[in-house]
C-alpha cells in the first residue's frame, strides 16, 4: 500500500497504527468505554481486576474509561492548538517575506525577543493571570508556538521568493496575492508537513505538562496530563496507576514521531558518511 | 604486466537504487601519459575517475570491475591497503578547490598533510618541500603563502595550491576532476598550462576530467568519449578531432568547431531601433555595478554582452527588466522611458520585454502544470478564455518543438532542455518585442545547448523578435549575435558589429579573453603560451 | 571580531531589556486590572481599592515600570502578595538548588550526549546508529513525568535504592545531596542527552557530506584522522550551539522534575506562584529564567564566533 506515492516502512506503520488507534478513541469515546468520564465506580486507587482493567484512580474513577475519555480532550486540544499556531505562523511568515522589508523587520524582532525566553515560562505567566480555561490555553500555546511555525515559514518561504519563477511572475505584474498564493504557497507547504507532526508533538507534550502541573486542563474533565497528578501518590505504594495515562502520552508522540521520521526520510539525501571508503 | 601504472578493467558502478552509473568501461594508462575522459552530465566521468581511486560517493557502489595500479587491484586492498594507495599513488584534484580545503586549517597544514601521514616526510622536510612545490607552481610569496586560510586566496590561487597537495607525494597517477570549469577563462589558460607543466615535469599518468572537448584537446594524448555510462569511443586526440568514428562523436566535434567561426547570417544590419539604454549607473548598496552604460537593440537583431564572473553583465538584465533600479541614465522601448522599478511600468511595458534565465529548474513553479505556466501570461495580458488559453499554449507548445499533450503534466519530470524551452514558451506567451536572454545555454549539456540556440535562432526568423543575449562564452557570440558588448568591471569597453569586435584591431582586454577561449586543436595552448612569451620578451 | 562580540554582548542585553518590559506589559493586558484577578470576584470595593492603592496601581504603567526595573536592578525584586516576603530571600536559595540539579544533569549529559551522537553520525546507517536512533527518539517521544515515575517505581519503590523524594536542606553534606539529588538528576540527564544526541549528530552529518571530508578520504587519512581533525574542528561552531540549547532547556525543564519530586527549586517556587495567582512571584521567576536562558544563549554565540576560522583571522581575501 502507499501513501502520498510513497511505500511507509515498518515504522511508520506502526505509527501510522497508534495514531489511528487513539483517534478513533478519541472520536468514539462514549461507545467504547465502559463508565463515565467522571463516574466514581471503584475505591481509591483500586487495583487492575476484570471489571477496571486498569484499575481506579484516587476518587474511584475507572482509569481506562478516563484514559478513552481523555484522548478527546489531551488530542483534541493540542490538535486545535497545532492547527491554529500553524495557521497564525505560515500566515506571518508569508506576510514577512513578500510584505516587504518592515514588516519583515517588525515581525522578525518581536518574534526573537518571544524566542529568547522559554515558552513554559511566558505561559505560566500567561497563564497566572488569566487563569487556566481550555480556550485561553489553547491560545496562549497557539500564539507562543506560532513564533517557532513562522520562523520555519518565513525562512522557506524566503528560499522560494528568491527563484527565478517568482521574479517572473512578479515581473508579469502578478499582484502580491497571487504571488504568496500561487507560487510561494504550494512550494512552502511540503516541506513544512513534518514540521506540523513535531509542533503537534510539542504541543500535545506541552498541554500534558501543564495540566500535570495543575495549570492546564482542569477537572472534573479527563485528560492525561492531569490523570497523572491525580494519580501521582499511588506511585509511592508501587502502584502504576500514574504511569497509564503517561504511557499513553509516551505512545502518542512515540506514533507521530515515527511518522514524522518516515516522512523527513523520504526527502533525506545520503550523506557522505556512508560513503564507500 | 606492470607497463601500465592504471588499469581498469570492466568497471560497473550502481546506484544504491540499481541505477547503473558505469556500464563495462575499460582503460588503461601508461607512465606519463594523459587520458581525457569527456562527456556530457550523467556521462559517468566523474564517478570513474572516483572509481579509480576505489571511491564511491554516497549512494554509489562499485560493483564489478578491477582497477589496478602498479598491477595491483586496489578493489582488492583491505581498508588499510587502499589507504595507503590513496593520496600516494594516486591523487584527485577536484573541480572545487574552495570547498576541497579544509577552512579550519591553513593551506600549509592540508598540503603538508599527507606526505607526512603517509610517512614519507618529516615536517620539516614536508613543509620545505611544500615551499618549493609553491615556488614552482607560480604561487605569490612561497614562504608565506601556506600560512593562510583557504578562504583568503583566491580561486585561481587556491585550485594551483591544490595541485600542490595532489603532488605532494609524487603520486604515479592524478585524477583531475573538472579542475577549471569552475573558473574564468582568463584563469583558466594559467591553470591548464600549469598543469600541463606538472604532467611533464613529474612524469605524472593522468585522468583528465572535463565536458569540454577544446580544453582536453590541449592536456591529452588519448581521448575516450562517453554517454551516459558507456564507452562511445577511445582514440588519440588527434583521430577524435579530426576523423571521428562514431555519429555522436562526431556531433560533439562538430558543434565546438562551430563556435570557433564566426555565423554568416549573423552579418546583417538591423537599424529599426528598439531598446535604447543611454549612460545609466546603477547599484547594489554602495556598490556600484554598471557605470555609465550605453547600448541600443534594434528590431530584430541579437546583441550579445559578454564578460566574465563580475563583470556586470548580469546586473545589466536586471537593470533592464526594472528589478534592479537604475540610479541614473535613461532606458528607453520604442522610443517611450521605462521607469527604474518594475513595480512602476505598465502591464504593456512588462508584457514587451521577457527573460529567460540560466537555471531553467528554478525558473518553472514545480508545483504548475505545464499548462498552467504557459497559459499564465497569455490570459493575464489577453484576458484568455481558458478554451482560448488552452489553444494557445497547444499553439506554443509546438512552436517550441514539444508535443501538446506536455501541457498536463509537471515541469519537474522533464530534462534541462525541455524545462528551458518550456520558459521559451511562457516568455513567447505575452507576444514580447524583446527576449532577454541571461546565459540561458550555459547549465545545458553541449549538445542540448546547441538546439535551444537554434531554436531561438528559428524563432526570431518567424516573429521578428530581439534578444538581448547575456554570456560569458564566446562561442555563442560568434554564432548568433549580430552585434556585440565586451563589458568589464561595470563598462561596456567595446562595442559593435561581431565581426569588427572579434577581428583586429582590439581592446587588449578584449584580445585577452579572444586569447584564453580554448580552440579545437592540439597546439593552441603551447602557441597562445608562446606568444605571451613573446610579447612579455 | 572584537566589534563583532561586543554587539553581541549588547544584543543580549537588549533582549534582556525588551523581555523585561514584555513580561511587565503582560500583566497589564489583564481585563480589569491585577487587583480584581488576585483578590477574585468575592472582593468588595473597599478590599479592591485598599489593595490597588497597596500596588500602586493609581500610578500610570510606565512609572510603575520603571520603579519595578530600577527596584530590580538593585536586587529588589519585590513582595509577595500571599505570604508577603521578600522575593529575593525566597529565590535565592532556590535558586541555587535548580543551578545544583541542572549542572548535576548536564555534567552527565554533555560528555555522553556529544561523544554518542559524533559516534552515531561516523557510524551513520550501522547498528549503533540505529539504537541511538531509537532510543533517542523514544526518549524525546516520552513526558517528563513519565521517565521520573518510572525510575521512582523502580528505583525508589521496588528497590529503595534512591529516595524518592528529593528533600534537601541548605546545610547537607554534598555527597548527600548528590544522593538525594539522583533520581532528578537521572531523568534531567535522559531527557537532554537525547535531544543532545539527535542534534549532535545531524550538525556532524551536515559536516561530513562536505566536498573537503571527501577530498581528506581521498588524500588517504585513516578515518580517526578524518573524523578528529578534519569533521570535528568544523563541527565545534554548531555543536556549542546544540549544547546551550539544551543547558537553556535543562533550566527550564527542571521545573516538571521538581513537581514530580518535590524539589525546592524555582520551578516548583514559580508554579507555586502562578496557582495562587501571586504576580510579582511569577514576574521575579520568569525575569530569572529569562535571564538565564538569554546569558547561556550570548555565551553560546560568543563561543560560535570564537571557534570559527573565518571570523578568528582576518579576511583578507575577496
Amino acid at each position: 500500500m502507499k501513501i502520498f506515492g510513497y511505500k511507509p516502512t515498518l515504522s511508520a506503520w506502526v505509527g501510522i497504527f497508534i495514531v489511528t488507534f487513539f483517534l478513533v478513541l478519541a472520536i468514539f469515546a462514549p461507545w467504547i468505554a465502559p463508565y463515565g468520564e467522571a463516574e466514581t465506580v471503584g475505591r481509591t486507587f483500586g487495583r487492575s481486576s476484570a471489571e477496571f482493567w486498569l484499575g481506579n484512580d484516587n476518587i474511584g474513577r475507572d482509569i481506562l474509561s478516563r484514559i478513552i475519555y481523555g484522548a478527546r480532550t489531551t488530542i483534541g486540544v493540542a490538535l486545535v492548538t497545532t492547527i491554529l499556531s500553524f495557521t497564525i505562523g505560515t500566515i506571518a511568515g508569508l506576510m514577512a517575506v513578500v510584505g516587504g522589508p518592515v514588516i519583515d523587520q517588525i515581525l522578525s524582532r518581536f518574534v526573537d525577543i518571544m524566542l529568547s525566553i522559554p515558552l513554559l515560562v511566558f505561559a505560566l505567566i500567561v497563564l497566572s493571570m488569566f487563569g487556566s480555561s481550555i480556550p485561553t490555553l489553547i491560545m496562549t500555546i497557539a500564539i507562543l508556538d506560532s513564533t517557532r511555525v513562522f520562523r520555519l515559514a518565513r525562512a522557506v518561504s524566503m528560499n522560494i521568493a528568491v527563484l527565478e519563477y517568482v521574479e517572473v511572475a512578479k515581473l508579469r505584474g502578478e499582484g502580491l496575492w497571487w504571488v504568496m498564493r500561487k507560487e510561494i504557497l504550494p512550494n512552502a507547504l511540503p516541506p513544512m508537513i513534518s514540521e506540523f507532526g513535531l509542533r503537534f508533538c510539542f504541543n500535545f507534550l506541552f498541554v500534558a505538562g501543564l495540566s500535570f502541573l495543575g495549570l492546564g486542563i482542569q477537572p472534573p474533565l479527563a485528560d492525561w496530563g492531569g490523570m497523572v497528578r491525580d494519580s501521582g501518590k499511588a506511585i509511592s505504594f508501587g502502584l502504576p496507576a500514574p504511569l497509564w495515562p503517561a504511557m499513553a502520552i509516551a505512545l502518542m508522540t512515540i506514533g507521530v514521531n515515527l511518522i514524522v521520521d518516515w516522512i523527513l526520510s523520504i526527502n533525506a539525501r545520503p550523506s557522505g558518511a556512508s560513503a564507500e571508503m | 604486466m606492470t607497463e601500465h601504472v592504471l588499469k581498469i578493467n570492466n568497471l560497473r558502478v550502481e546506484s544504491v537504487s540499481g541505477l547503473v552509473l558505469v556500464d563495462n568501461v575499460s582503460l588503461e594508462l601508461k607512465k606519463g601519459e594523459v587520458l581525457g575522459l569527456i562527456g556530457e552530465s550523467g556521462a559517468g566521468k566523474s564517478t570513474i575517475g572516483l572509481s579509480a581511486m576505489s571511491y564511491a560517493r554516497a549512494g554509489c557502489r562499485i560493483t564489478g570491475g578491477e582497477v589496478l595500479i602498479n598491477g595491483t587491484d586496489i578493489r582488492k586492498q583491505d581498508a588499510e591497503g587502499r589507504r595507503d594507495m590513496r593520496g600516494k599513488r594516486i591523487a584527485y584534484i577536484a573541480q572545487s578547490a574552495a570547498a576541497s580545503f579544509n577552512p579550519s586549517h591553513t593551506i600549509m597544514d592540508q598540503v603538508c598533510e599527507m606526505p607526512i601521514q603517509h610517512g614519507l616526510m618529516s615536517k620539516d622536510e614536508a613543509r620545505k618541500w611544500a615551499i618549493e612545490l609553491f615556488t614552482s607552481l607560480g604561487l605569490p610569496n612561497p614562504q608565506t603563502f601556506g600560512d593562510r586560510y583557504p578562504h583568503q586566496v583566491s580561486g585561481g590561487q587556491l585550485q594551483r595550491a591544490m595541485a600542490a597537495m595532489a603532488i605532494s607525494c609524487r603520486p604515479d597517477i592524478l585524477v583531475f576532476d573538472e579542475p577549471t570549469t569552475a573558473l574564468d577563462v582568463t584563469t583558466q589558460i594559467e591553470v591548464l598550462a600549469l598543469f600541463k607543466k606538472v604532467v611533464k615535469e613529474y612524469n605524472t599518468a593522468a585522468l583528465y576530467i572535463t565536458h569540454d572537448l577544446a580544453v582536453v584537446a590541449q592536456i591529452s594524448d588519448r581521448i575516450m568519449v562517453l554517454r551516459h555510462g558507456k564507452m562511445v569511443e577511445l582514440g588519440t586526440t588527434e583521430q577524435i578531432l579530426q576523423q571521428p568514428k562514431e555519429a555522436y562523436t562526431a556531433a560533439l566535434v562538430s558543434e565546438r568547431k562551430a563556435a570557433d567561426h564566426i555565423a554568416e547570417d549573423v552579418k546583417v544590419e538591423h537599424n529599426e531601433p528598439l531598446l535604447e539604454v543611454k549612460d545609466v549607473r546603477a547599484s547594489y548598496g554602495s556598490f556600484e555595478v554598471i557605470k555609465g552604460v550605453s547600448i541600443a537593440v534594434a528590431k530584430g537583431e541579437t546583441v550579445a554582452v559578454v564578460g566574465e564572473s563580475g563583470s556586470g553583465k548580469s546586473s545589466m538584465a536586471r537593470m533592464i527588466t526594472g528589478l534592479l533600479a537604475r540610479t541614473s541614465g535613461t532606458v528607453t522601448f520604442k522610443g517611450k522611458e521605462l521607469a527604474p522599478n518594475y513595480k512602476h511600468r505598465s502591464r504593456e511595458d512588462l508584457q514587451r520585454i521577457q527573460l529567460i534565465y540560466q537555471l531553467p529548474d528554478v525558473a518553472l513553479n514545480p508545483r504548475q502544470t505545464i499548462g498552467e505556466i504557459i497559459g499564465r501570461p497569455a490570459q493575464f495580458y489577453f484576458g484568455m478564455s481558458p478554451a482560448k488559453t488552452k489553444e494557445r499554449v497547444a499553439e506554443l507548445l509546438t512552436q517550441v518543438g514539444l508535443p501538446v499533450d506536455y501541457a498536463g503534466r509537471l515541469s519537474t519530470a522533464l530534462s534541462g532542455g525541455q524545462k528551458q524551452r518550456i520558459a521559451i514558451a511562457r516568455a513567447l506567451a505575452a507576444n514580447p518585442e524583446l527576449i532577454i536572454c541571461d546565459e540561458p545555454t550555459s547549465a545545458l549539456d553541449q549538445l542540448v545547448a546547441d538546439e535551444i540556440l537554434k531554436l531561438l535562432k528559428k524563432l526570431q526568423d518567424e516573429l521578428g523578435l530581439s534578444y538581448l543575449f547575456i554570456t560569458h562564452d564566446l562561442g555563442i557570440v560568434r554564432r548568433i549575435a549580430h552585434r556585440t558588448a565586451v563589458m568589464l568591471r561595470g563598462e561596456i569597453i567595446a562595442q559593435g558589429p561581431t565581426a569588427q569586435i572579434f577581428n583586429p584591431p582590439f581592446h587588449p582586454y578584449t584580445e585577452n579573453l579572444l586569447a584564453s577561449v580554448p580552440e579545437m586543436r592540439t597546439d593552441w595552448l603551447t602557441d597562445v603560451l608562446a606568444k605571451r612569451q613573446q610579447k612579455t620578451a | 571580531m572584537f566589534r563583532l562580540l561586543i554587539t553581541r554582548v549588547v544584543l543580549g542585553l537588549l533582549t534582556l531589556f525588551a523581555i523585561s518590559i514584555l513580561i511587565f506589559a503582560a500583566t497589564e493586558m489583564l481585563p480589569g486590572d491585577v487587583a480584581s484577578a488576585v483578590l477574585g470576584q468575592g472582593a468588595t470595593p473597599e478590599t479592591l481599592a485598599a489593595f490597588r492603592l497597596e500596588l500602586g496601581l493609581d500610578r500610570p504603567a510606565y512609572i510603575r515600570y520603571l520603579e519595578w526595573f530600577t527596584g530590580v536592578l538593585q536586587g529588589d525584586l519585590g513582595v509577595s502578595l500571599t505570604n508577603k516576603r521578600d522575593i529575593l530571600e525566597s529565590i535565592a536559595p532556590r535558586f541555587g538548588n535548580t543551578m545544583f540539579l541542572a549542572g548535576f544533569a548536564a555534567l552527565i549529559a554533555v560528555p555522553v550526549s556529544v561523544g554518542l551522537g559524533i559516534l552515531a553520525a561516523i557510524n551513520e546507517g550501522k547498528w549503533i546508529d540505529r539504537v541511538a536512533n531509537i532510543v533517542s527518539l523514544a526518549t524525546i517521544s516520552v513526558p517528563e513525568f513519565f521517565i521520573a515515575y518510572v525510575l521512582i517505581l523502580y528505583f525508589a519503590v521496588k528497590h529503595r535504592w534512591f529516595p524518592s523524594l528529593a528533600t534537601v536542606f541548605p546545610d547537607m553534606a554534598f555527597s548527600t545531596k548528590l544522593y538525594v539529588t539522583a533520581l532528578p538528576a537521572i531523568t534531567l540527564t535522559l531527557l537532554v542527552t537525547a535531544h543532545m544526541l539527535r542534534m549532535t549528530r545531524s550538525s556532524v552529518l551536515a559536516i561530513m557530506s562536505q566536498p573537503y571530508i571527501e577530498m581528506a578520504f581521498l588524500k588517504g587519512l585513516p578515518r580517526a584522522r578524518v573524523i578528529m581533525r578534519h569533521a570535528l574542528p568544523n563541527a565545534a561552531a554548531p555543536i556549542i550551539a546544540v549544547i546551550a540549547l539544551n543547558l537553556a532547556y535543562l533550566i527550564v525543564g527542571v521545573v516538571v522534575i521538581e513537581v514530580v519530586f518535590v524539589y525546592p527549586g524555582m520551578g516548583q517556587y514559580m508554579v507555586d506562584g502562578v496557582t495562587k495567582r501571586d504576580l510579582p512571584v511569577v514576574q521575579a521567576c520568569g525575569l530569572v529564567f529569562a535571564s538565564a536562558f538569554i546569558i547561556l544563549n550570548t555565551i553560546a554565540d560568543i563561543l560560535g564566533i570564537l571557534v570559527n576560522p573565518r571570523l578568528r583571522k582576518r579576511n583578507t581575501g575577496h
